[in-house]
């Protein structure tokens, strides 16, 4: 109740929209600015209200993308967020091409002008696309992935290609070949991994929504260092064609966005069936976007009945005590929003991270046998050709790559294979299925999205162990195929700023879309409408880093 | 960089990048570096006959046949495959395993899979998987070939065999181990001088069933008639087309020798570059007497665990590398592809649209009376055994229709070099002919002419028997003014048939028969020219 009371005034949907408050802050038009007041409201659409601005002329593409090379300028020095970046030409071209096909009256899509940064290990045909490795420096696809292709479809403007571990093999950043990006919240410090860049890019306004991908927290675990919301969809949720394969059965390409509104849109523009991937659901994606303009008509408890599960095993020892008041703050928050709360107990947990090192492993030994110097990528010229795949690959290869390909084919090896990769099925049988109980007496289950905040860049680089087991919180996820939200609920004292918490939301396959009309009396636990509610109804909910928070507010 | 290694392979792929030039580098060759390492055997075994391998030992043979499935794309993207196309011309981001392409089944495979399990009297795996296979080699894009291990798609069959009549004859029943469907890799083509190789993808992610019989050979010849009888079958489904010299069926043997009575098996030996039936008959004999002759000569100890490669010009085996151990392909199940689910309607419906198959077949023709030679001859090929049974459908007496095929038809398609799909002949009129000398219509000879003129020309019987108006002469007054004719015109032969030289008949016959063109019945002008010939004497 405490909590209800400080909720902002309601507003309605269109007046909201109508003040373009964070486009112009991408413009000079400073005068525009929204009165003081609303500096602690809630995250909104930037998708919704750049849309409104364009289309109703408020604001011309070219300008925005002129803002957003200006930012970029400033920011991108202290980040290293991108690989890649496009020529400011290239950018203006299209924004050039939006603002005549708005000028003529023509039918713009749902992405128009929305300006998408895409994860490295994410193809596309415009840009190279080295998954942050050596061994495919200056690589260029000749198609997009269809995630990538589905965003310019829509008319998404891809500003570049973001930093990551090589392969999506790392939690920080650090693995990759060519730089180390830094957390906009406090550069000494990593974003996370491996889509930390995407997650940086997103938290420093470098772009609207950006995409990641997910084997075993890549997505969740950098939402949570950079204060943004993450989402991983349902495993087949999503098409992985065009995603370079780390672990298969694990792999999701997931979103960034300011605002689960904007995560969710995007969701939306890229789920679907896909004929080039044998394991893309048919599963319709139902339209859910209706959920994220109708808060202003909140009752007192909206999420009343919604029963939430925090899960007792992730707020246990190991877990930073700054992380554990502030995910409980979270779940204070969910009960007066109406929904009853309940530690519930996982005691497969703790069993996931070995099974999922060994399956993970073991398929990424398999997935990165192409990159051997033969057909693409660098190749070492070699007399023979067992020289040639050995310093090819030797010298291709970061050392983190090199030790997950050597352990995942000791693990498939003969005479291992039952007690380690049939094992680890086993476990994951198990994991799934505890998964599903919970979830038969929970809507969702919730959790920290990592044991701490952002943790200092070098601080566990050459501590293998320490690293993997901050992917305590999120493996479960994957190895059960379920769909997660981690949005940023709260932080941790650090200095001026404060390092940003991410709480994770788990839900059942294919909740993160179950529109409301589908949902029974008892089960209400689509992702998207719950995440959404706990954002907007969350005091200091906004989460903008101090070192774009002179530009955005 | 990458950029241009991507053009090149797709649009000059003969303009080859670095990437694909390789070293030689003998153990992965397949000829003129590797040297025969087994010397010791005297060439005289090469002409050994399976009759002459020593009584006090046996040979045990498997086979393990890939047949290239005639699907019209891949197994796993859309790239059609055809044999000789240029190269690099047939080959998309999912065949040359560029970063994040993904396999997609083609569900024609399961079908053509399914068919042949079937038809091999299989059990078949209602759910199945694939499975990688994983090593490294330049022709194998992806590191791993996408394969079925522990769950092959159908297992426990059989084979039924007719051993020609030739070799012995007889009928054999061979078992089958497993079929399992994986993809093909590409093509390594060594340069004749150069010092590099080049990769040619087209045949990368093109299916293959692979065929793994139990070993239950024990000569050549029942290996070859195996093989044979394999490659009916693929033909008859119309999964493949068998064709050995393109590669689309290809044979490895595992060949062992033990002595008589003893369980264990022996050393087994793998030899490959068999390029014809003939050609695995000879090779599976010669490295039998190689074996047996180590053998006898107490060298058991010399047959190692190797492969062994057929040379056809010096026609023998010669080492091509020895087996380091077991190679661990560390397979593990394919996670880009779902399992592969059969229902029992599925299964049901290609049953019911199976085609007669050879075996039936020869069972069939068996029963209608018609001899082994014929049978084999009729049955082998699928097409021959179409256009008998068309022609028998039109009503043609099963026997003559065989000794027709048989005899001239065989004889034409040898010379023309034509294959019975070739030939204008088609099986109506066949039918027709043979009815029209059955009825009288026209006579043996002339239904031969006719039928040299249906091969090469086509045409009907019925227009070809008016246009050359060869209706056969049937009406005695007309025969007998055609034998005053004769008889009139050869009085001095005339005089010395009735001075007992009645061996002149034959040449009044002929006379006759010339001024009818060929055309008088023959019964009827020999009755109507001895009356003549003996009435007046
Ligand atoms: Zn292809």
């Amino acid at each position: 109740m405490k909590m209800l009371s400080t909720l902002p005034t309601p507003r309605s949907t269109l007046s909201r929209f109508s003040i373009p408050s964070t486009i112009t802050t991408f413009t000079s038009h400073s005068q525009t600015l929204p009165q003081a007041s609303l500096t602690t409201s809630p995250p909104h659409s930037q998708i919704l209200s750049t849309r409104h601005s364009l289309l109703s002329r408020n604001l011309s593409a070219v300008d925005l993308v002129r803002s957003h090379l200006t930012r970029l300028r400033l920011t991108e020095p202290h980040l290293r967020s991108f690989l890649h970046l496009p020529d400011d030409q290239t950018l203006l071209t299209q924004a050039h091409d939006l603002d005549r096909r708005i000028a003529n009256g023509e039918e713009v899509g749902p992405l128009a002008g929305v300006l998408v940064a895409v994860k490295d290990n994410i193809c596309t045909s415009d840009m190279p696309s080295t998954g942050g490795s050596r061994i495919l420096e200056n690589y260029r696809p000749p198609f997009d992935a269809t995630a990538v292709k589905r965003v310019k479809e829509l008319g998404g403007i891809v500003v570049g290609k973001t930093n990551l571990d090589e392969f999506g093999m790392g939690s920080t950043t650090e693995a990759s070949a060519f730089q180390v990006t830094a957390n906009p919240w406090d550069v000494s410090r990593v974003p996370g991994g491996s889509s930390g860049g995407s997650a940086a890019a997103v938290s420093a306004r470098q772009c609207v929504v950006s995409l990641g991908s997910d084997t075993g927290g890549s997505v969740r675990q950098p939402a949570s260092f950079c204060g943004v919301v993450g989402l991983k969809p349902t495993y087949g949720r999503v098409s992985r064609f065009g995603l370079m394969a780390y672990a298969s059965s694990l792999d999701a390409i997931g979103c960034f966005g300011s605002s689960v509104a904007d995560t969710g849109i995007l969701l939306h523009a890229i789920a679907g069936h896909d004929r080039f991937d044998a394991t893309s659901s048919k599963q319709e994606v139902p339209n859910f976007l209706s959920h994220f303009d109708s808060t202003s008509s909140l009752e007192s408890k909206p999420l009343k009945g919604l029963r939430v599960g925090l899960i007792r095993e992730t707020i246990e020892d190991g877990v930073d005590a700054g992380v554990v008041s502030t995910i409980r703050a979270a779940a204070s928050h969910f009960e007066e929003l109406g929904c009853s709360v309940n530690e519930v107990s996982l005691p497969s947990f703790s069993l996931g991270l070995p099974a999922y090192y060994i399956l993970a492993l073991s398929e990424s030994s398999s997935n990165l046998s192409r990159y051997d110097g033969i057909r693409y990528g660098n190749q070492v010229y070699a007399d023979e050709l067992d020289s040639l795949y050995g310093d090819s690959r030797a010298k291709g290869l970061g050392s983190e790559v090199k030790m997950r390909i050597l352990m995942g084919t000791y693990a498939l090896s003969a005479g291992y294979y039952d007690a380690y990769y049939k094992r680890a099925q086993q476990v994951r049988t198990i994991i799934r299925n505890s998964f599903k109980e919970a979830l038969d007496q929970y809507d969702i289950l919730i959790s920290p999205a990592a044991p701490s905040a952002a943790y200092k860049i070098g601080e566990k680089k050459n501590d293998p162990l320490a690293m993997y087991a901050g992917d305590i919180m999120t493996v479960n996820v994957n190895l059960a195929g379920l769909p997660a939200l981690v949005l940023p609920c709260g932080f941790i004292e650090n200095g001026t700023a404060g390092l940003p918490v991410g709480l994770q939301m788990i839900g059942a396959a294919f909740d993160e879309e179950r529109p409301q009309s589908f949902i029974n009396t008892c089960k209400m636990g689509e992702l998207l409408r719950v995440g959404h509610i706990f954002e907007q109804t969350l005091e200091n909910g906004r989460f903008v880093p101090p070192i774009v928070a002179d530009s955005v507010e | 960089m990458s950029y241009t290694i991507l053009k090149t392979f797709q649009f000059h792929p003969l303009l080859l990048h670095p990437t694909s030039i390789l070293k030689r580098r003998n153990r992965f060759l397949y000829s003129t570096t590797t040297k025969a390492t087994q010397t010791k055997v005297p060439t005289s075994t090469q002409s050994k006959k399976l009759d002459k391998i020593p009584k006090d030992y046996e040979a045990v043979i498997g086979i393990e046949t890939h047949v290239q499935l005639s699907t019209f794309t891949k197994a796993f993207c859309n790239c059609p495959y055809n044999y000789g196309s240029f190269p690099n011309s047939s080959i998309c981001p999912v065949c040359m395993g560029l970063p994040g392409a993904l396999p997609v089944l083609n569900s024609k495979v399961i079908e053509f899979a399914v068919k042949l399990g079937l038809a091999l009297n299989c059990n078949l795996a209602f759910d199945s998987k694939f499975d990688r296979k994983q090593y490294f080699y330049p022709d194998l894009p992806k590191g791993y070939q996408i394969s079925q291990f522990d769950v092959p798609i159908a297992a426990s069959g059989f084979l039924d065999v007719d051993i020609p009549l030739e070799f012995g004859g007889g009928h054999k029943r061979f078992g089958i181990t497993r079929v399992h469907i994986e993809e093909d890799a590409g093509k390594l083509m060594h340069t004749e001088n150069g010092n590099f190789s080049q990769v040619d993808l087209n045949r990368a992610g093109v299916p293959l069933l692979e065929i793994v019989s139990e070993p239950d050979m024990r000569n050549g010849i029942e290996a070859s008639e195996y093989a044979a009888e394999l490659q009916r079958l693929v033909r008859y489904l119309g999964v493949g087309n068998g064709n050995m010299q393109e590669g689309s069926l290809r044979c490895d043997v595992n060949v062992s020798v033990r002595p008589i009575g003893q369980e264990k098996f022996g050393t087994k030996v793998e030899v490959k570059n068999l390029n014809s039936f003939a050609s695995m008959s000879r090779a599976i004999d010669f490295e039998i007497s190689r074996q047996v002759q180590l053998h006898s000569q107490g060298q058991e100890d010399q047959i190692v665990q190797e492969t062994r490669l057929w040379e056809e010009g010096s026609q023998r085996t010669i080492t091509m590398r020895k087996k380091e151990g077991l190679a661990d392909y560390r397979y593990f199940p394919e996670p880009d592809l779902p399992s592969v689910i059969l229902s029992q309607e599925y299964v049901d419906a290609i049953q019911n649209c199976l085609p007669e198959l050879p075996e039936e077949k020869r069972r069939r023709y068996e029963k209608m009376g018609l001899g082994m030679q014929d049978v084999l001859f009729l049955a082998n090929d699928k097409n021959i055994a179409e256009f008998f049974d068309a022609t028998l459908a039109k009503g043609a007496d099963a026997k003559l229709v065989a000794n027709w095929i048989m005899s001239d038809i065989a004889a034409f398609m040898k010379n023309e070099k034509l294959t019975i799909n070739d030939i204008k002949l088609t099986p109506e009129e066949l039918s027709e002919l043979i009815g029209s000398i059955k009825g009288g219509i026209i006579s043996g000879k002339i239904g031969k002419e006719i039928l040299f003129e249906l091969l090469a020309k086509g045409g009907s019987v019925k227009e070809i028997i008016e246009k050359k108006d060869l209706v056969q002469i049937a009406d005695p007054v007309e025969i007998e003014k055609m034998v005053d004719k004769v008889i009139a015109e050869n009085p001095k032969q005339v005089e010395q048939y009735r001075g007992g030289k009645t061996k002149l008949q034959g040449f009044f016959a002929g006379q006759v028969m010339k001024v009818s063109k060929g055309k008088a019945n023959p019964g009827l002008l020999n009755k109507i020219l001895l009356e003549k010939l003996n009435s007046k004497s």
